[in-house]
């Protein structure tokens, strides 16, 4: 069952870079379908009341470990499945209209399919290891897809920063396994769970210990999530294709952070600071990023960064222990920025690669589909009443009200600041005048990207009550705890507030009125990355080539050459040509060894 | 008197070292290139001599191994004259000389 889901877009992959290439529709077609197999596969263990018997094998074992390449079908991977082939299959179908006119659309297509295989292999782990090794495709492949228009050098810029700053990331992640399976003996999710309900930690492992594996796990989190200080690749990963930031770098990769964490929960419980860490680090990211984005002008960028912010507010879910509230926005999320991601390529598409929101203006008149989409998308973002993320973003805050009250104050603020750069966003791309000639010849986009754009507001508008936080599980902390109307009543408050608010400053503005470098430039991150660690780096670089050149090269090769070579010139003076002079060196020779066998050795 | 009337095998031996030394004395010092070649014949005779010496006086001298090996050096010697010569008439049909001060070009 489990290989139905997993194997269609690794077979699609293999054949479209191997075979297919040439012929790019039977290449999308190909790639569409094993998405929509996989679907098929994920909507079946969704439907099947027992995913017990899921086979696996094992791909490698010694004493003491053995590594299975299996699946799980508890509900939480049914779930992830669910959001990341349903939302995939609509991307899928978007990038044949966003991409059409690209002449490597087979290969972004092949790219396209491999993430997904990476990306269901993660979901279905059924053991750390194998999750690492998924992990480390995902990472792979969001390279790859980062770097599609590689011709640009932005964008190689970018996809290689995300894969070293994902590096440090995996590298926590590395040591985290090796802890968890030094501790409990295992890496096997099921019988990991069943050690620590069982027995809890092992004797002779301090909490420190425990805090230090958990930090380890956090941090593949970190890296793959974009959390604070790690946070700085994602927005360079915009300079990737639109559908693939709505994919990898909205809806499902990034969220493979905070899957993770559901999935090692209970190994997080163990340790209280490590939960804390998380916490902290979660809120941090939020408001950090929900900041930044209230002064960027370029549309993609404004999306990453309140990506960002939601990743932060599911990793400070996950910190207050609220598993089921985290996955739950994951998903909504997944629908919304899935959809504002795909409604923000298809204005991209309209305006020929034009980001710049300053350079927009009254779209809506022009790309309505596109336009209410992306209202419908905002509108789900920001907390709009009985929208998905409303009921999303409520469940997290209502259980950090009754965890940490500072937590909870950043929260409600960031949803304030959300409602305000999201409505700015709205506002100036698609309200007021053309501000450019380039405008009026907008076209809204053709169905092949306005259908999934519909099928994905909708989600967006009903994800909240169909049921998905009942599906995953409880929630923390029940509504009859009191408090709950309070504190519906005040994030509608902080809607309202930031919604007005932008509405207020921005529905007339012609130009941004305020200018905050701080928030601009991204509170100088990247500056403070270059001067703390790449110029360092360089330095030592710099000593290290001297080092090479002058003792490695200098005195190891060159010199010994010099030395061989000048043995030989002093050496060739004896050949002068003259056949009796040598006649006196080869008998003086014969004459010396004469006296050392026969005078020295016999003596 | 006795290294006088009877003739031992030091006297052969001293013999072949006077030839040997004149031959390479010849080798050393003569210029003419046929008169270092018959130098090089002297000292090939000078060792054969000190063969035939060690054969004769040798105490178990019931085989012949020191004359086998002289009529190979002599068959050999004179097949090594024949190139030699050649090489010679060559040379000297090349360059008008025998004098080896003159023949010096094959160096560095």
């Amino acid at each position: 069952m489990n290989w139905i889901v997993l194997l269609p877009p690794l077979i699609a992959a293999v054949l479209i870079t191997l075979v297919l290439h040439p012929y790019k529709k039977i290449s999308v077609f190909t790639s569409i379908l094993a998405c929509t197999i996989s679907l098929g596969g994920a909507l079946a263990l969704f439907f099947s009341s027992s995913n017990e018997g899921l086979s696996s094998f094992v791909w490698a074992a010694v004493p003491g470990l053995k590594i299975t390449i299996g699946a799980m079908g508890d509900h939480l991977a049914v779930l992830m499945l669910l959001v990341v082939t349903g939302v995939g299959l609509l991307i899928h179908i978007f990038s044949y209209g966003y991409m059409e006119q690209d002449p490597s659309l087979s290969r972004f297509y092949a790219k396209l399919s491999l993430f997904m295989f990476s990306m269901l292999g993660i979901v279905l782990a059924d053991n750390l290891v194998m999750m690492f090794i998924f992990w480390e495709l995902v990472g792979l492949s969001s390279y790859l897809l980062i770097g599609f228009w590689f011709q640009k050098p932005s964008a190689a810029e970018a996809a290689k920063k995300a894969f070293i700053v994902n590096r440090i990331g995996d590298f926590g992640f590395l040591l985290g396994i090796l802890g968890t399976w030094a501790i409990f003996g295992s890496i096997h999710f099921t019988e990991l769970k069943e050690i620590v309900a069982t027995s809890g930690v092992p004797a002779g492992f301090s909490s420190g210990i425990v805090a230090l594996v958990a930090f380890g796990l956090f941090m593949g989190c970190m890296g793959k999530s974009a959390q604070v200080p790690l946070h700085v690749w994602l927005p360079d990963a915009m300079e990737g294709p639109t559908p693939v930031s709505a994919l990898i770098h909205a809806a499902t990769m990034v969220a493979a952070g905070v899957y993770m964490l559901c999935r090692v929960f209970f190994i997080l419980e163990l340790s209280v600071s490590a939960l804390d860490v998380i916490m902290w680090i979660g809120a941090i990211t939020s408001i950090f990023a929900a900041l930044i984005a209230l002064q960027q002008n370029d549309i993609k960028r404004i999306l990453a960064y309140s990506t960002l912010s939601q990743l932060g507010y599911m990793v400070m879910a996950v910190g207050i222990g609220a598993t089921t509230e985290a996955m739950f926005h994951l998903t909504t999320h997944a629908f919304f920025k899935a959809l504002l991601f795909l409604a923000a390529g298809s204005v991209i598409h309209g305006l020929h690669h034009e980001q710049d929101i300053w350079k927009m203006g009254n779209l809506k008149k022009y790309m309505p589909v596109t336009f209410w989409t992306f209202l419908i998308g905002t509108a789900a973002l920001t907390g709009f009443p009985f929208l998905s993320g409303f009921f999303s973003k409520e469940s997290i805050l209502f259980a950090a009200y009754h965890q940490n009250i500072v937590v909870f104050s950043i929260g409600i603020f960031t949803a304030l600041l959300t409602a305000f750069y999201m409505t700015r966003l709205v506002v100036v791309a698609f309200f007021g005048k053309e501000r450019t000639h380039e405008v009026h010849h907008a076209h809204e986009s053709p169905l092949v990207m306005t259908v999934p754009l519909i099928v994905l507001a909708i989600l967006s508008l009903f994800g909240g009550v169909i049921g998905i936080d009942h599906y995953i599980g409880e929630h923390k902390v029940a509504h009859e705890a009191g408090g709950f109307y309070f504190v519906m009543g005040l994030s509608i408050t902080c809607f309202l507030a930031g919604t007005a608010g932008a509405l207020f400053i921005y529905l007339k503005a012609k130009a941004e009125p305020f200018s905050l470098p701080l928030l601009r430039d991204k509170f100088y991150s990247d500056e403070i990355y270059e001067a703390c660690l790449v110029k360092p780096q360089q330095v030592l670089a710099k000593a290290l080539s001297w080092f090479d050149y002058w003792v490695v090269g200098g005195v190891f090769v060159r010199l010994t050459s010099i030395s061989a070579a000048g043995a030989g010139e002093i050496l060739r003076l004896l050949q002068g040509g003259s056949l009796q002079a040598y006649v006196v060196m080869f008998i003086l020779g014969v004459a010396l060894l004469c006296y050392w066998f026969l005078v020295r050795v016999a003596l | 008197m006795n290294w006088l009337t009877e003739i031992t095998l030091n006297h052969y031996l001293a013999l072949s070292g006077i030839l040997f030394m004149i031959g390479m004395a010849g080798v050393m010092i003569r210029r003419s290139i046929l008169v270092i070649y018959m130098c090089l014949e002297l000292m090939l005779n000078a060792a054969n001599l000190a063969l035939v010496a060690f054969n004769r006086f040798s105490p178990a001298a019931r085989d012949y191994d020191g004359q086998i090996m002289v009529f190979f050096i002599i068959t050999v010697a004179a097949a090594e004259v024949a190139v030699g010569l050649a090489l010679i008439v060559s040379l000297y049909r090349l360059r008008q000389t025998t004098n080896v001060n003159d023949l010096n070009s094959l160096k560095f």
